[in-house]
């Protein structure tokens, strides 16, 4: 029982943080790249422009 | 009408799978229901199961009869090339939220006042304080809180998805199906059947029906957005998706309970001990976290724009602000059991947690109030966006202010005091009550095709009359709530308390009565605000809908 917690202490501690920084650092080139601009100036007047 | 029961454009009038089903499904639960009726174990249970009989017939009723009256064909997803919107369920839910605010704004000052004067207790069970405070919570949070998010949620997904809304029964069944657990919940209360868990109150029957209403709300909003027009998703429907995901999440793993007999309401959870108050509150926070912040911000993000008609001031900001605030509110639950059984680690990583939710929580508050940038003067002539504007800037009050509570040090004399209960308002009156309100004032004209409200003045008086009872809650709490915590840990020079609770319980006397004002101020503003909205109803259409001409309605500057 104490193995295990601290197995999986362990392995959150480690790889549970470079996975949320993964993901977050993934987050950040998606919302940031500049190829997406175009979509995203479109997707801020969605609620502006519609029927 | 004759074409009823002939074949119209080459469909033949049949019920629908989801119409024999349901009809089906509930005669069996009305069949059932009375047999539980019949065996049950103590006469509260009892009565819901009758409840749940009668409902259940009606609702096969209900079916049968809306079949007869409908055409052959189901109503069409878009008419001359513009989608067929379907506001029904979206109308019922506003106009349900409306009356569960007043009803759970009314309860919450008879307890306020329950507090300043026991005797108002009237030594009855089923109006006891104890009774009644779940009742509050859960009419403000659950039922006023929950059918403006359906609403809004209907709304929104249809009109930035440009999609008719998923289901021909589904949406009625999640909008009629969540208001009848708010009857089951709120009744369970006050006869005296509860978990006993905070805001996790209803008993295991409830729990699974709300299950089942849940998971067709997710269907419903995702199969909606499955038939989308428009290739990106828009974010309020993100903040939405994430609301209604963890949601379900959090009331599976907070409610894992066994009944100890079909036949009673009594019901045991599977955790024990700590793990089960980690579970609590990982469900109480983020009951918090997604149900009254994530699609509440849903709301910001749609209706600030729309109303002040100016796009979201940074896109890119609110996609950071999605991921960042899901992943962290996730974790902050723990804040809630600082000094206790609890780990000291796992306390440590809530108030952690906490902490760096400043970040994502500001980021938010500042896109929505820079959406602003270019029409603020709207704020002097729109009352309505003043109560919205006002919310975000309670949403920031209140987002710095629970971080700050959450530090050990700070939460040593805020935890257990009336510090505790005055920054919940700040949130709840302040962020969620008003921008609530203001979706509910840009709502009912668009939905019943009005073009404007009754009267702006009266949202005007709504406004300044909730902002001072706002304001005279939240500063007596605070006053209090330090009060509170000083006296409890104040020691003489012998080493012994200074007060005894008693003397603590009298202090608070005038913070009491001060507090119960500023809760019928609050409560005055809703009574004018379902006025107003009674009145906008009842006003004539000046948008011609109807006759399918959709005239522009151009309205000079006033």
């Amino acid at each position: 029982m104490n193995e295990t917690y601290r197995a999986l202490a362990e392995f959150a501690q480690t790889w549970g943080l470079l996975y949320f920084v993964g993901i977050f650092l993934c987050v950040l080139i998606y919302a940031l790249s500049p190829s997406r601009k175009a979509q995203f100036d479109h997707a801020a007047r969605l609620p502006l422009s519609e029927d | 009408m004759s074409q009823q029961s002939s074949a119209v454009g080459g469909v033949r009038k049949s019920l629908t799978f989801g119409e024999g089903g349901l009809a089906v499904v509930f005669a069996l639960l009305a069949l059932s229901s009375i047999t539980v009726a019949a065996k049950a174990q103590d006469s509260a249970y009892a009565f819901h199961a009758y409840l749940s009989a009668f409902a259940s017939l009606a609702t096969v009723f209900v079916i049968l009869n809306r079949y007869m009256d409908r055409p052959a064909a189901l109503p069409p997803l878009m008419i001359d090339g513009k989608p067929n919107y379907n506001f029904g369920p979206v109308k019922f839910a506003t106009l349900a939220s409306v009356f569960w605010g007043l009803a759970g704004f009314l309860v919450g000052v008879i307890i306020a006042f329950q507090l300043a004067f026991p005797a108002l207790n009237f030594d009855l069970p089923w109006i006891a304080f104890g009774r009644l405070r779940p009742l509050h919570t859960s009419a403000v949070i659950f039922a006023f809180g929950g059918n403006v998010l359906i609403a809004t949620s209907f709304y929104v997904v249809q009109r930035t998805s440009r999609a008719r809304l998923a289901g021909y029964l589904a949406p009625w069944f999640v909008v009629l199906g969540y208001n009848f657990f708010i009857v089951i919940a709120g009744t369970g209360y006050l006869l005296g059947i509860t978990q006993g868990k905070e805001y996790a109150e209803p008993e295991w029957y409830a729990d699974l029906w709300l299950t089942v209403v849940w998971v067709t709300y997710l269907l419903v909003f995702l199969a909606t957005l499955w038939r989308r027009q428009e290739p990106h998703i828009y974010v309020a429907n993100w903040f939405y998706l994430a609301f209604i995901v963890t949601i379900a999440v959090l009331h599976l793993g907070n409610n894992a309970t066994i009944p100890i007999s079909v036949f009673s309401p009594k019901s045991y959870i599977v955790w024990s001990g700590v793990q089960d108050a980690m579970v609590q509150w990982w469900y109480g926070h983020n009951a918090v976290g997604f149900f009254l912040t994530a699609g509440f911000l849903a709301i910001m993000y749609y209706f600030i724009p729309k109303r002040a008609d100016r796009p979201v001031y940074s896109y890119r900001l609110s996609i950071i602000h999605f991921w960042a605030l899901i992943f962290l509110y996730i974790w902050a639950g723990p804040h809630h059991l600082h000094y206790t059984a609890l780990p000291d680690w796992a306390q440590t990583l809530g108030m952690t947690f906490s902490i760096m939710l400043w970040m994502p929580s500001w980021g938010g508050m500042i896109n929505g109030l820079m959406t602003l940038s270019g029409a603020w003067d709207k704020l002097r002539t729109d009352p309505v966006l003043r109560m919205m504007v006002v919310s975000v800037a309670f949403y920031g009050m209140s987002t710095f202010e629970g971080p700050l509570m959450s530090v050990k040090a700070v939460n040593s004399l805020s935890h257990y005091t009336d510090w505790t209960i005055g920054h919940v308002h700040s949130g709840a009156l302040g962020w969620v009550a008003y921008i609530s309100f203001g979706a509910i004032y840009c709502l009912v004209p668009w939905l019943w095709q009005k073009r404007e409200l009754y009267s702006l003045r009266l949202v005007n008086w709504h406004f300044w009359i909730s902002t001072i009872g706002i304001v005279f809650y939240i500063s007596s709490m605070w006053v209090a709530g330090i009060l509170q915590g000083l006296m409890w840990r104040a020691y003489t020079s012998l080493g012994f308390l200074e007060y005894s609770f008693i003397e603590t319980v009298e202090a608070m006397h005038p913070f009491y009565i001060i507090r119960a004002l500023g809760g019928v101020l609050f409560l005055i503003g809703g009574l004018l605000m379902a006025f107003n909205i009674f009145m906008t109803i009842r006003q004539p259409s000046t948008v011609e809908a109807d006759t399918g001409v959709h005239t522009p309605s151009l309205v000079p500057a006033e």
